[in-house]
């Protein structure tokens, strides 16, 4: 086993995820598989590698510090599921 | 109490800063502070599905300039990382920020604290983006039955700038965060108000045994708004330690939060929270690179830094230490006394006047030193008039205040008022011929030997001139007149 | 031709035949645009290629194009022609939903920057595609809303990720279509549906406005049905974007001009990795074809190795649900799209993002963040990391020898629904012949060459980086002298049932 019920229940944590008993059970089935298909990785000896994050070899891509323009007020809000005083409504956070 | 003299203090403190650009980080929107809810936003800083970051050159250049103040080693390769958690007011759910390779490191920053120097250390300083801010319904977060999420401030830029644990006592810490705000302040790159939160501060505060190598567990305290409340959160932190730790107990690592109406630091502990922050590269900004002939241009253009200007203040102009440390606290100050000098070149009389009736007036009215009305060719007039004997003291005092409260000059005032200090040996002594003649009581008192009773009269001719006699020539006419009966 | 006359059928045609007649007014696009949209009404019943289809306002669009062309203004070369957009681009003022219940209502206030330039190109756009849920699958089976099939056979899946895109213009739907590709979600449906699909090299295309699944793979290609087609969409999407960081500072060619008829010298690679396990009999033999008509045309072709090949697949299935796990926390019902109500915000979060992802967003999610959490990232992260830049220097290798190589695009044939849908690993190895060139972030075309059992086969030809001129050149070599690239689905006769 790569990963046990309690790794998927951290990893649903740190998700922002609820899982039902039965969908544990089934993603920690799942991605046992995965992982187990991934351990063909530690074959390749990657020492002596260095990691590759971008593709491109960009560097130094800055913007002038100008203003530009907002976005209107009404469109801000236009997709909130709960708005008020001209701001996103959030239920108790503690 | 404790006996928490048995442990030593250890104190680091990670400040962040808000950058003073015109835009944001990643995005064009105005930084400006206020502003009706949500109207500082645009699709990039909402982090709506789709947008890209670009980030803003000179957020770059003040993050770097702060480094070299800090005597830090700039990064010639750095990169941003995003640090992953959720929050309502973070619109990605992820903060773009700086990890493993921050853009500087290993600087340091002395400081004076009890009459003592020392050095603290700068581990790193990285630039990060704001998150916004949310409005409570209740009077505190956990009273509140809903929560309001205002975005304006998403996106603002941030250099967090983190110390060694150096420091051994609040103290050290204050002075740590007060000259810190004194460098940023000077190299202008940010407005560094606490009461705004353009300057926040978090200390990592942990005790162990006098002589201990090893450092005890540390608690993180947040939510210090000014540096009285960063010095008491300290001492009340220590002594929390210190006798959890007398009682056997151990310290949990954790963060708290300073309750400033109770004076107390509370545990912000919640079941719910999983800390891990899942650090990785951030795919849609590129690596930054930074040219050592731009880091040159860049010493280049600091000003003059406190530590700099404050021994040329002492050792060129002769000031004392503390009237130097005073004047050069503040940039906006000590470049104000250097154009009054530059106009009158007796620094000295500068720095008394700066000190006494100028810091008073300032501090009374409670404004900035930029936000005075008096002109440096003006205060250097006004000096000078009093060095001619032209104005007394206590008139000056006078004429400084109209000018300090319309901007008037000082010549219009004294003009206006007929304040110039009566020097004529004739005018003034037919006045003292009749207050002599008037106060026969007085004059009969000195000669039986009241030196004193001299006082008295020279009031009188004072009074009789409207302040306006030269009072050294009064004396002296007067003593001469008396000697003479 | 006028309308009450003999009417000439408009749908099925390639963009440059219809901007010709469109230039001498033979044509009008709202005629156009009215003929495509009945199509798409007959269709969609079976096909459910598209998630939106914005109707009014393309009506709205053509006859614009249509006053400005009687005006006497000279018109750029798409402009009247109907085109749709992969469901994860975003529209201004038109929802956008990468096929997610947790977007089901979101309406982007801004245009991506590819829809701006097809905006100003004067494209008529048609509507949006479904697409497996935030572009995770390969087969559309796993859109939030329902499956697209293949118009070559309703059985069969479009292949995905971008399954509506490619099947929209296989069916006749619209001339042209965008999609995106992170590990082969063009290249794999056009391969599918008997297209061509195109992912640029990485940088190429500005991707602002692309919603992320995996920000260092994606990127935006063009679904044609000929060459020519392919590289006009190119000349109209393609270029440097100030909003994109990521977006590759370099002069814009015209890509038209590489389309040759001639492949004589060019040195192609066959990378035998590609050829070996789990490969249909009948797409290697396809692949043999397509080399023999390459020799017989002049080219050289030749048998080369790319070692680290079947590492490809599993570091991809480490970087892109890493990268997706922190793309897609961002969804989380405070702004925009779903909200399930709660008590507290936390319980708000978790009920929202259970309700509103699917099954295998979810599983990316969870493989992505256990990828990424504390004690694992050096183990499986920057492992996957370092096989990237093993994957690149293959490809480095091999071009340092070769101008191109060729492949199967996939496999096999599109399969049937339901046949892998049970089996991640299994639906994962379909995209094995394209998640490399993702990794290096070099560009790839699929081009259809014959069908098996009426299902469409395409063959991959990769290129070095920013030299998509050689893919074309040879692609359009290949759609020259043989008559195998332009598979016709048969709708109407009801043989795709």
């Amino acid at each position: 086993m790569k990963i046990t019920q309690k790794d998927v229940e951290h990893v649903a944590l740190l998700s922002r995820l609820k899982l039902s008993e039965e969908d544990k059970d089934k993603y920690t089935q799942s991605l046992n598989a995965i992982l187990e298909y991934m351990e063909i990785l530690n074959r390749v000896d990657t020492s002596s590698i260095e990691p590759t994050a971008h593709v491109l070899p960009l560097k130094n891509v800055f913007r002038e510090d100008e203003a530009g323009e907002t976005l209107e007020k009404e469109l801000v809000l236009a997709n909130a599921p709960d708005r008020e005083n001209g701001c996103f409504r959030v239920p108790r956070i503690i | 109490m404790s006996n928490s003299h048995k442990y030593e203090t250890v104190i680091g403190l990670e400040v962040h800063v808000e950058l003073k650009t015109k835009t944001k980080i990643f995005c064009s929107c105005p930084t400006e502070f206020g502003g009706e809810e949500n109207t500082h936003v645009c699709p990039v800083c909402l982090g709506l599905p789709g947008v890209l970051p670009v980030l803003n050159k000179r957020v770059l250049e003040f993050a770097i300039k702060a480094g070299l103040a800090l005597d830090c080693e700039i990064a010639g390769f750095s990169k941003f990382d995003r640090k992953n958690y959720f929050y309502p007011d973070l619109p990605k759910a992820y903060q773009v920020s700086q990890y493993d390779l921050p853009i500087c490191k290993e600087g340091r920053l002395e400081i004076e604290a009890e009459g003592k120097k020392k050095t603290i250390g700068i581990t790193r300083i990285h630039m990060e983006e704001d998150a916004g801010k949310l409005l409570h319904s209740g009077t505190t977060i956990t009273s509140s039955h809903y929560s309001l999420a205002d975005y304006n401030r998403t996106g603002v830029p941030l250099i967090e700038i983190v110390s060694e644990p150096d420091m051994r006592s609040a103290q050290e810490a204050r002075a740590y965060l007060e000259k810190l705000k004194m460098i940023l302040e000077y190299i202008d790159v940010s407005d560094v108000k606490m009461e705004q939160g353009s300057l926040r501060c978090d200390a990592n505060i942990s005790l162990r045994p006098i002589g201990a190598e090893e450092f005890g567990t540390r608690a993180e305290i947040k939510n210090m708004n000014s540096f009285k409340a960063l010095q008491k959160a300290v001492e009340y932190e220590v002594e929390r330690q210190a006798e959890i730790l007398d009682e056997g107990g151990s310290i949990v690592q954790e963060t708290r939060s300073w309750d400033e109406e109770k004076g107390v630091t509370v545990s912000m502990r919640s079941k719910e929270e999983a800390h891990d922050y899942r650090y990785f590269p951030e795919p849609d900004l590129v690596p930054i690179v930074v040219e050592p002939a731009w880091v040159e241009e860049l010493r280049n253009s600091l000003p003059e830094l406190p530590d700099e200007r404050k021994g040329r203040l002492v050792n060129v102009l002769g000031l004392s230490e503390y009237d130097a440390g005073i004047i050069t606290g503040s940039r906006a100050l000590a470049e104000y006394f250097d154009r009054i000098v530059a106009c009158y070149e007796e620094p000295k009389a500068v720095a008394n006047w700066i000190n006494g009736e100028f810091l008073r007036l300032l501090n009374a009215q409670g404004l900035e030193v930029t936000e005075s009305k008096i002109d440096p060719e003006d205060f250097a007039a006004l000096l000078r008039y009093i060095a001619d004997g032209k104005i007394s003291g206590k008139i000056a005092k006078e004429v400084f205040a109209e000018m300090f409260e319309k901007g008037e000059k000082p010549d219009e005032i004294i003009k206006r008022k007929g304040l110039i200090q009566i020097s004529d040996e004739g005018a003034l002594s037919a006045v003292v011929e009749k207050i002599v003649a008037g106060n026969p009581k007085s004059v009969e008192d000195y000669k039986a030997g009241k030196e004193k009773a001299i006082g008295f009269l020279v009031g009188q001719v004072m009074k009789e001139t409207k302040g306006q006699a030269n009072p050294g020539l009064v004396n002296k006419l007067l003593q001469e007149r008396l000697e003479s009966l | 031709m006028r309308k009450g006359e003999n009417v000439l059928s408009l749908t099925g045609l390639t963009a440059y035949k219809l901007s010709e007649l469109l230039r001498k007014r033979e044509i009008s696009s709202t005629e156009l645009t009215e003929q495509h949209l009945e199509l798409i009404n007959a269709l969609e019943g079976k096909i459910n290629a598209f998630v939106t289809v914005t109707g009014e306002d393309a009506i709205k669009q053509a006859r614009e194009i249509d006053k400005r062309r009687a005006r006497g203004e000279e018109l750029p070369s798409l402009a009247g022609i109907p085109a749709a957009l992969k469901d994860n681009m975003c529209t201004k003022g038109v929802k956008t939903t990468c096929s997610s219940e947790i977007l089901y209502n979101f309406v982007p206030p801004y245009d991506a920057t590819v829809v701006e330039k097809l905006r100003a190109a004067g494209t008529v756009m048609m509507g949006k595609c479904n697409m497996d849920e935030f572009a995770m699958g390969s087969s559309t089976e796993n859109s939030g809303f329902a499956p697209t099939k293949n118009p070559h056979d309703l059985r069969a899946v479009p292949g995905g990720s971008s399954g509506g895109s490619a099947a929209a213009v296989a069916a006749g739907e619209v001339v042209f279509s965008l999609g995106s590709d992170t590990g082969g979600s063009i290249r794999q449906p056009a391969s599918f549906c008997g297209v061509i699909g195109l992912k640029p090299t990485y940088g190429y295309v500005s991707r602002y406005g692309l919603i992320a699944f995996a920000s260092s793979l994606d990127q935006i290609g063009p679904f044609t049905r000929d060459m020519t087609d392919c590289a006009l969409v190119m000349n109209a999407i393609f270029g440097h974007d100030s909003k994109d960081s990521t977006s590759a500072p370099v002069e814009a060619p015209d890509f038209t001009g590489y389309l040759k008829d001639d492949v004589k010298g060019l040195k192609i690679g066959i990378p035998k990795e590609y050829m070996q396990s789990g490969i249909d009999q009948q797409v290697a033999a396809y692949v043999k074809k397509a080399i023999e008509k390459l020799e017989e045309l002049g080219a050289f072709c030749e048998e080369v190795s790319l070692p680290h090949t079947e590492y490809a697949l599993p570091a991809y299935y480490i970087i892109a649900p890493a990268e997706a796990s922190s793309n897609l926390a961002r969804y989380d019902g405070v702004r925009y799209g779903l909200r399930v109500e709660a008590d507290d915000t936390i319980s708000m979060f978790n009920e929202t993002r259970s309700r509103g992802f699917g099954e295998e967003v979810k599983r990316r999610i969870m493989l992505g963040t256990y990828a990424l959490s504390s004690g694992y990232y050096d183990a499986y992260y920057l492992k996957a990391l370092k096989i990237r830049t093993l994957v690149k220097q293959d490809f480095d290798e091999a071009f340092a020898k070769f101008d191109c190589l060729l492949t199967p695009t996939s496999p096999t044939p599109a399969f049937d629904f339901g046949e892998k849908a049970d089996d991640p690993l299994s639906m994962y190895m379909s995209d094995i012949c394209t998640i490399p060139v993702n990794l290096a972030g070099i560009p790839a075309l699929s081009l259809p060459f014959d069908t098996v059992d009426g299902r469409p086969v395409g063959l991959q030809l990769i290129g070095k980086a920013f030299d998509e001129g050689t893919l074309l050149r040879v692609a359009y070599t290949l759609e020259q002298n043989t008559d195998l690239t332009r598979p016709k689905p048969d709708l109407e006769g009801g043989a795709a049932e």
